[in-house]
Order: C-alpha cells, then sequence, then structure tokens
C-alpha cells in the first residue's frame, strides 16, 4: 500500500473538482450528483462507495464522458486528468475526438456485468485487440502477440486456445478477467471498475480483488473503484469516498473510516454490514443494529421444542435436467442440478442453503414447493408426503408454505395494485375476502412497517426495500409454516437489507416461522441461521449447526468459500494473490451417469460431512 | 373523475380526434350524402385535377373522388375493425394457451400456425372469400382468419416470456390457478405490444380488403371502398396521382390515428408510466 502522505505530495492521476452533473427527465431536471471533489493519485486505490442512487456510477461515468449517452449534463466542476507527457487536461472542455483517444487508452474501464458487456458476435482476440489497432497502431500479428501476454497476466489458462473463442463460451470469472485484460491493454493511468465483482462468486471475486490489486501495483496505475460493499472496500482501498445522494458524506484513508467514521451516515451504513465471524459463540441469531432508526427490541429468535417431529423432511431429492440434442431432439445429456439432498428443518428453525451461483441451491429450493418437478425423493411438510399430491392438492399444500423470491422488481406483478398482490394467497385460497380481507391486508402492511396509503399503489413506486417487504406480507397472508427465502436479501442495500433481516427475525420470533434461507452470502447466513448446508455441485457437502460450520468448517470446499470471504475490516485483508484459476467441474453427465454414492461422516453430534469414496 | 395523463398528451388528442373524426364520417357520411354521389360518372371530366367542382378530382369514369372516399369509409372501416377483432378473439387464447403452456401442445399448434403463415395472408384470405362466395360477412371473415396466425405468434412469444417470470411464479407459489395466471398475470403484461401490433393490422386490413376487391371477392364495384379505389387508381398514377393519394391518405390517417390512440392507450393502461 502506498503511503497517503507520499500519495498526497505526487501530481495526482484524476482530479475531480466540484462536479455536478444534472440530467433531464419527464419531471425536469433531477441532479445525479453534486459538488463532488476528489483526487486519485499514482498506484492509490480510492474507494468510491455508496447505495443505489448515491452518484457514483454518476461520477466514473463523467469521468470517461459517458454520463452524456445517459442523458446527463455536468454542468458545472472540473475533471483534471493528467496527461502522459505531464500536461493537464480538462476533461469537461475536451471533445468527442480527444475523449476517444483517451477512452481505453489513458483511462480503461470494467464494467459490472461480464455477461453483457462483451460483444457475443466477436472473438475474444477481436474484442481484444481492437484497443490495440486503433490507439497504438499496431498490425493485427503485434496486436495479437500482445493479446496473448495480457490474458497470461489477468491468469487466463491456455491463452493462444482462449482467443479464437467466443464470450459465451467463457465463464463469468473468465470474461470478467478478459474484460480487465481490454481495460488493461494500452496500459491506462487511470483504471475505473464500476462494480467489476457484484455479479460474481464469492471465490471468483477474490481472484479478481487480488488481480486488480496486482496489476495497480506492477503498473503503478491508479484506480477508482466503485462498490456498495463495505467488505470489498475494506479489501481494497486506500481511500475512501463515501456518497449518498449525490452527495459526498465523508471521504478519508480507509483506516480512518472503517475504525472512526465521522458521520452518522457512514456509521450506519458499517453498522448494518453483516461481518463474517460476528456471531462466534452466540448461540442464536441476532438481530443487526440500525444506528440512526429507533432500536427495536427484538429478542433473540429461539427454536421452538422439536417434540412435535420436524416441520420439513427432505430425503435423498434429486432435481435433474435433460438435454436435448441433435435432429430428434433426443435425450443426450443430465444436468444434475440437485443431486441426493436430504436435511430435516425444525419448527420456529431458520436453515440455510449456502454455496455459489449454480451449485443447485436455488433448484433444491423450487424442487421442495415443487415448483420444479423433482426427479426422485420424499419431500414431507409436517408428515405429508408432497410428492404424491396431485395438481389441487399441491395447490392446496402450498399454503403451509410460501416463497419470497430474490428479484423484488421482477417478483410483483407490474399492472396489479399491492393490496390485489397481497391478496392473492387469500383470494386463492378462500380464505377471506371483501372487508375481512382489507382489514388482515391492512393488518400485514401494518407488520411489515409499510405505510397503509401504499396498498393502492403499483410495484414501480416503490424502492426494492419496499416491494421485498410487500413480497413478505404476500407470503405472510395465508399464515405459513415455511418461506422459502431464495436470495431474499440479495437485491437489497445493505441499510435496507439489515431491516429485512431484522424483520423476518422478529417474525420468525412471533409467529414460530420456519426459513428455509437460501442465500450465496457467508455473512448473512452467519447472521441469521440456527443450521447450515453448503451446497456444492448439486451436493450438500456439509450439514450442521451455525457453530459447527462456521466456527469449525471440516469440507474443502466450506473452508475455501470462509476464506473467500472478503471481511469489512482494513485490518484483516485476505488477499491471497495468484490464486491459481480453476474453472468449476461440470453438473452435466450423459444420459445414464450414476453419481458416485457420497457417505455423510458425523464429525461431531449433528455436524455431517460428505466424503466421496474417489 | 380526471382522464389520466396520457390520454391528455397531445399525440392522444391528436390520435382521438383522427379516429373520432373517421368513426362520424364512417357513420354519418352515408347518412347524409346521398348514395349514388359515389357512382356518378361524369364522362367529360375523366381523370380531373381537383377544382373547385370536383375538390379532390375525379377517377378514371369522372366519378368524384370526394364523395367517392367519404362514402367508402364505411365499408373500409367496418370490415377493417371486424376483421382485426375477430383475429383478436380468435389468436388471444390460442396465443396464450399456447405459450403459457408450452411443451406439446405449443409445439403442435405452432406448427399449425406457421403452416397457415407461410401462406400470403392475402393469398389464404382468397381462398377462403373464394370457397365462402362473395359477401360482406364473409370479405370480415376472410381477412379475420387469414390475419390469426400472425397474431397468434406474437401473443405466444409474449405470453412465452411473461410466464417464466418470477412474479408469474410467485403469484403460482401463492396458490393461483392456471386459469387465475393467464387471466391476471400474463394478459395484462402482454397487451402493449398486442394493442400496436393491432393498429397495424388494422392498417394492413385496409388494404387486403383492397386486395379482395380488386380480385371480385370484396366490394363489389361499383360501390366504393378505399382499397378499391387505391386498386382502380394504378394505371394512372403518371398521368392522375390524386387517384391514388387521396383514398392513400384516407388510409393514411386513419392508420395514424390509430396508432397514436393505440400508444396513448398503452401507455395509460401501463401504471409504470404514471
Amino acid at each position: 500500500m502506498i503511503d497517503t502522505a507520499v500519495a498526497e505530495a505526487s501530481q495526482p492521476v484524476v482530479a475531480v473538482e466540484g462536479l455536478r452533473v444534472e440530467f433531464d427527465t419527464d419531471d425536469g431536471v433531477v441532479v445525479g450528483v453534486k459538488d463532488v471533489s476528489f483526487r486519485v493519485a499514482p498506484g492509490e486505490t480510492v474507494c468510491v462507495v455508496g447505495e443505489s442512487g448515491s452518484g457514483k456510477s454518476v461520477t466514473s461515468l463523467s469521468l470517461m464522458r459517458l454520463v452524456e449517452f445517459g442523458g446527463g449534463r455536468i454542468t458545472e466542476g472540473r475533471l483534471l486528468l493528467t496527461r502522459p507527457d505531464d500536461t493537464v487536461l480538462d476533461l469537461v472542455e475536451a471533445d468527442t475526438g480527444v475523449m476517444q483517444n483517451i477512452r481505453g487508452n489513458e483511462i480503461g474501464m470494467i464494467f459490472q456485468e461480464p455477461m453483457t458487456s462483451l460483444n457475443p458476435v466477436f472473438t475474444i482476440e477481436r474484442q481484444l485487440t481492437d484497443g490495440l489497432r486503433v490507439h497504438r497502431g499496431l498490425d493485427a500479428a503485434a496486436a495479437r502477440k500482445r493479446a496473448v501476454e495480457l490474458m497470461q497476466e489477468v491468469r487466463i489458462p491456455e491463452p493462444e486456445k482462449r482467443l479464437s473463442q467466443y464470450p459465451h463460451e467463457l465463464s463469468g470469472g473468465m470474461r470478467q478477467r478478459v474484460m480487465i485484460a481490454m481495460a488493461m491493454a494500452c496500459r491506462p493511468r487511470l483504471l475505473i471498475a464500476d462494480e467489476p465483482t457484484t455479479a460474481l462468486d464469492v471465490t471468483i471475486q477474490a481472484e479478481i480483488l487480488a488481480l486488480i490489486d496486482r496489476l495497480k501495483t506492477e503498473n503503478g496505475m491508479a484506480v477508482l473503484f466503485i462498490t456498495h460493499d463495505m467488505a470489498v472496500v475494506a479489501q481494497m482501498a486506500d481511500r475512501v469516498v463515501v456518497m449518498f445522494r449525490g452527495d459526498i458524506v465523508e471521504q478519508g484513508p480507509v483506516e480512518e473510516i472503517f475504525a472512526a467514521p465521522k458521520e452518522e451516515y457512514t456509521r450506519a451504513l458499517l453498522a448494518a454490514v453483516p461481518r463474517l465471524g460476528d456471531m462466534r459463540g452466540k448461540a442464536a441469531p441476532e438481530p443487526l443494529r440500525i444506528p440512526g432508526a429507533a432500536e427495536v427490541a427484538i429478542k433473540p429468535a429461539k427454536t421452538l421444542p422439536a417434540e412435535s417431529g420436524p416441520l420439513l423432511e427432505v430425503r435423498n431429492l434429486v432435481t435433474q435436467f435433460p438435454i436435448r440434442g441433435g435432429i430428434f431432439q433426443r435425450h443426450v445429456a443430465n444436468v444434475h442440478a440437485v443431486e441426493n439432498v436430504s436435511f430435516t428443518l425444525a419448527r420456529g428453525e431458520t436453515m440455510a442453503l449456502v454455496g455459489e451461483s449454480g451449485c443447485g441451491k436455488s433448484t433444491c429450493g423450487r424442487s421442495i414447493l415443487r415448483l420444479i418437478e423433482p426427479t426422485s425423493g420424499e419431500v414431507k411438510l409436517e408428515g405429508r408426503d408432497l410428492s404424491e399430491l396431485d395438481d389441487a392438492a399441491l395447490r392446496a399444500a402450498r399454503r403451509n408454505m410460501q416463497m419470497v423470491f430474490q428479484d423484488p422488481f421482477a417478483s410483483l406483478n407490474p399492472f396489479m395494485r399491492l393490496k390485489a398482490q397481497v391478496a392473492e394467497p387469500l383470494t386463492n385460497f378462500g380464505l377471506a375476502r371483501g372487508a375481512k380481507a382489507d382489514e388482515l391486508i391492512a393488518e400485514l402492511f401494518e407488520r411489515v412497517e409499510l405505510p397503509l396509503e401504499f396498498m393502492r399503489r403499483f410495484p414501480h413506486e416503490l424502492s426494492g426495500g419496499q416491494r421485498q417487504r410487500v413480497a413478505i406480507a404476500r407470503a405472510l397472508a395465508v399464515n405459513p409454516k415455511l418461506i422459502v427465502a431464495d436470495e431474499a436479501v440479495s437485491a437489497l442495500d445493505v441499510s435496507v437489507q439489515a431491516q429485512v433481516l431484522n424483520l423476518m427475525m422478529s417474525l420468525q420470533e412471533e409467529r414460530g416461522l420456519s426459513y428455509l434461507f437460501i442465500s450465496h452470502d457467508m455473512a448473512v447466513v452467519e447472521r441469521v441461521s440456527h443450521r447450515v448446508g453448503v451446497m456444492y455441485l448439486g451436493r450438500l457437502v456439509e450439514l450442521g449447526s451455525r457453530a459447527q460450520v462456521f466456527e469449525n468448517p471440516q469440507h474443502d470446499y466450506t473452508q475455501k468459500l470462509m476464506s473467500a470471504v472478503p471481511i469489512a475490516d482494513p485490518r484483516r485483508r485476505n488477499k491471497g494473490d495468484g490464486r491459481p484459476f480453476r474453472p468449476l467441474p461440470s453438473p452435466i453427465h450423459p444420459v445414464g451417469y450414476k453419481p458416485p454414492p457420497g457417505e455423510f461422516v458425523e464429525v461431531e453430534p449433528g455436524h455431517f460431512v460428505l466424503k466421496l469414496d474417489d | 373523475m380526471t382522464l389520466p395523463r396520457q390520454l391528455t398528451s397531445t399525440k392522444a388528442l391528436i390520435g382521438f380526434t383522427l379516429v373520432f373524426g373517421i368513426l362520424l364520417i364512417a357513420i354519418f357520411a352515408p347518412l347524409v350524402i346521398p348514395a349514388d354521389y359515389a357512382t356518378r360518372m361524369d364522362m367529360r371530366a375523366r381523370l380531373a385535377p381537383p377544382s373547385m367542382a370536383h375538390w379532390f378530382g375525379t377517377d378514371q369514369l369522372g366519378r368524384d373522388l370526394f364523395y367517392r372516399v367519404l362514402l367508402g369509409a364505411r365499408t373500409s372501416i367496418v370490415i377493417a375493425t371486424s376483421a382485426v377483432l375477430m383475429s383478436i378473439v380468435i389468436g388471444l387464447p390460442l396465443g396464450l394457451v399456447s405459450g403459457f403452456f408450452g411443451g406439446r401442445l405449443d409445439n403442435v399448434l405452432m406448427r399449425i400456425v406457421d403452416t397457415l403463415l407461410a401462406f400470403p395472408a392475402l393469398l389464404f384470405a382468397l381462398t377462403i372469400s373464394a370457397i365462402l362466395g362473395p359477401s360482406f360477412a364473409n370479405t370480415i371473415l376472410a381477412i379475420g382468419i387469414a390475419f390469426t396466425p400472425f397474431l397468434a405468434r406474437i401473443i405466444r412469444g409474449e405470453a412465452m416470456r411473461v410466464a417464466q417470470l418470477p412474479y408469474v411464479e410467485a403469484a403460482r407459489s401463492a396458490g393461483a390457478s392456471n386459469f387465475r395466471l393467464i387471466v391476471w398475470h400474463v394478459l395484462p403484461n402482454i397487451m402493449p405490444p398486442v394493442i400496436v401490433q393491432c393498429t397495424i393490422s388494422l392498417a394492413f386490413a385496409i388494404l387486403a380488403e383492397a386486395g379482395l376487391s380488386f380480385l371480385g371477392l370484396g366490394t363489389q364495384p361499383p360501390e366504393a371502398s378505399w382499397g378499391l379505389m387505391i386498386q382502380a387508381s394504378r394505371d394512372y398514377l403518371d398521368r392522375a396521382p390524386w387517384t391514388a393519394l387521396v383514398p392513400g391518405g384516407a388510409v393514411a390517417l386513419s392508420v395514424l390515428g390509430l396508432n397514436m390512440l393505440g400508444d396513448a392507450l398503452r401507455d395509460a393502461l401501463d401504471p409504470r408510466s404514471k
């Protein structure tokens, strides 16, 4: 890390002074950011952190003068860029030709979505060499040679082979590496990374963060890192700029921001982040403290006595999706999405399924509710086998098991008033109508802390957190015993996430609900669950109480997962560089493939670890 | 009650005025103007350009285009609207069911639709019309059936997209029946593209009627319809372009009006645009 004093003394690569960006909308002028000033020195990482709508992306897009393509106007301020010849240019004044030369050449940019920021119809070679040929005037052979070097630099295995491939042939982590290689192609003096790891799994995130850090040190490049994730900030930043609603709240060295935040908002933001390891030695889940908001007195949720038998029993659940190919659509292979999963869930308990994308955790949750038909296995709710029910009986059984979905923007019908959406299950199960239903819905809105006038509104009028409250109210309407929460808080800002988690915990305590909490976020899982199942390639590889799994992880994969989680504490950086890139094995197997029979070993009472005999 | 903002925008007002005006003409022109004004020939003024005597000029038989376009409105509008309504009545349930359930049912239905799509809509209408015999009702039936596959295809695609969205799954897990899912959750969400498609279909239906008439299966001469007038103008385009421009302008204005009204309607129905 560069000493801050040194960094300030040297000429900054870029200095933003009094930036103000306005957007013209139907409802008049909206200010995107106002009076934003900061500087980035060579070899320094400045993290701009804030929640959605804070203006952090507008700031980064302004630097590239890309904000104009999104309808924004830079109305005040200067964006001073130090050029390679040590002259200083105000980017606000630069004309289109100059900007085109600067973009990708002096300033490189990495975007959030590796899946969509590469053009699907061009090979990796074409996309990687484009910038080199334009900005550096290299011929095809030289550009290709340089491209191979770049691929090696970002640690992509078999670079020659990759060059001739198309984006869809690469995994998300690989694509993000290609994006970084593209951004690095012309050795920019400033790298802007806008949420570069948000769409990636935690183990891949750790690799990408380490990579950016290494490239920065090796090239003395300045990095402007945009993120919403305080844990990533703690891992990456030299200095931090905290933004809120277009304003800078606070800026300073990372240790200072984390150890002694001056502003109320920064403190709230930090308090809302669950940190892995915070729950060490605690018996039950505990609500998060939210400073600023009135302290909610929630007793720690407790497990109900198990004498009445488990609520949910899952035995040997298998879900496979057929892959068809050839002209006759023959069944050629299977995706083994869920492979032999067994667990039980007690009343009033939260069981978390945790794992990375594609591990089958969501499919597992949907198979339990039979929103997807499982291939085989048994799911018993209160002793009743769901797999034998016909359509009508299954619909009736869903009364006891409801679901809260990940994306609050997509899980509500945009054409229906919220009242009608919460009433949906009441109507469907014929539980209440007319005035009685109205009364029930009003109670639910109060319980999830939404104003009653929202009942007449449409989903688009609400924020993400408010919508997720509506989704929870809808799930609660029929008084279910089990709620499957599929990444229910992943799409929310941290402060909102904390509120929704607290709401879920207090509802559990109040109504004796059981949650099947599906998440990729280890820190959140540690906070809310009684028991944890770790999934990898469709299998449950480790299962035990929260303390057992988090404090004494036994399976290799669990350990790998835990060590990759960024911790929101700059003193506990866990950057191990040079992690070799290991692609995830494929869960696709030919028809008739028998997965190796795994055996669960009980390492301590209630703590099971999968041992495969191979 | 005040109208939603979308229905008071300039676009909506222009659209509404045009459509309302054309409807008025279609309803009242035949009541006010004697029917023979459209067929009365003036052989001395054949292909006369617009003048005080003939405001929109005359056609090759010296018939006054102003009266013909006014009196032709009813035929064109009634046939086009009824035909499009009919294609919605058949195509909407077909497309919804096919797209929502998918699988084998979808495969069978869509192969049938694809087969029908392989024939040009006009040829298809012509066949139906030829089998059923020329009449006003059969013309509507023929165009309506001919336009159905295209609409069904669009609705099916939209229904398929919407059916796999999380809010449909959410409603299913809240115990909604398939019927409820289709009517309450899929249908409203596929309406925007369907409305736009219908306004475009209306224009094509007016022209399709012309094609049928030209081949002697739609409106029978000397009765006037816009399509028939456009067809008849074909041989005189170089000498008397107004013979095409007058009915063409009428079709264009109707389509423009419907399109703008359709857009406004779509926005008004969508709660997100408020």
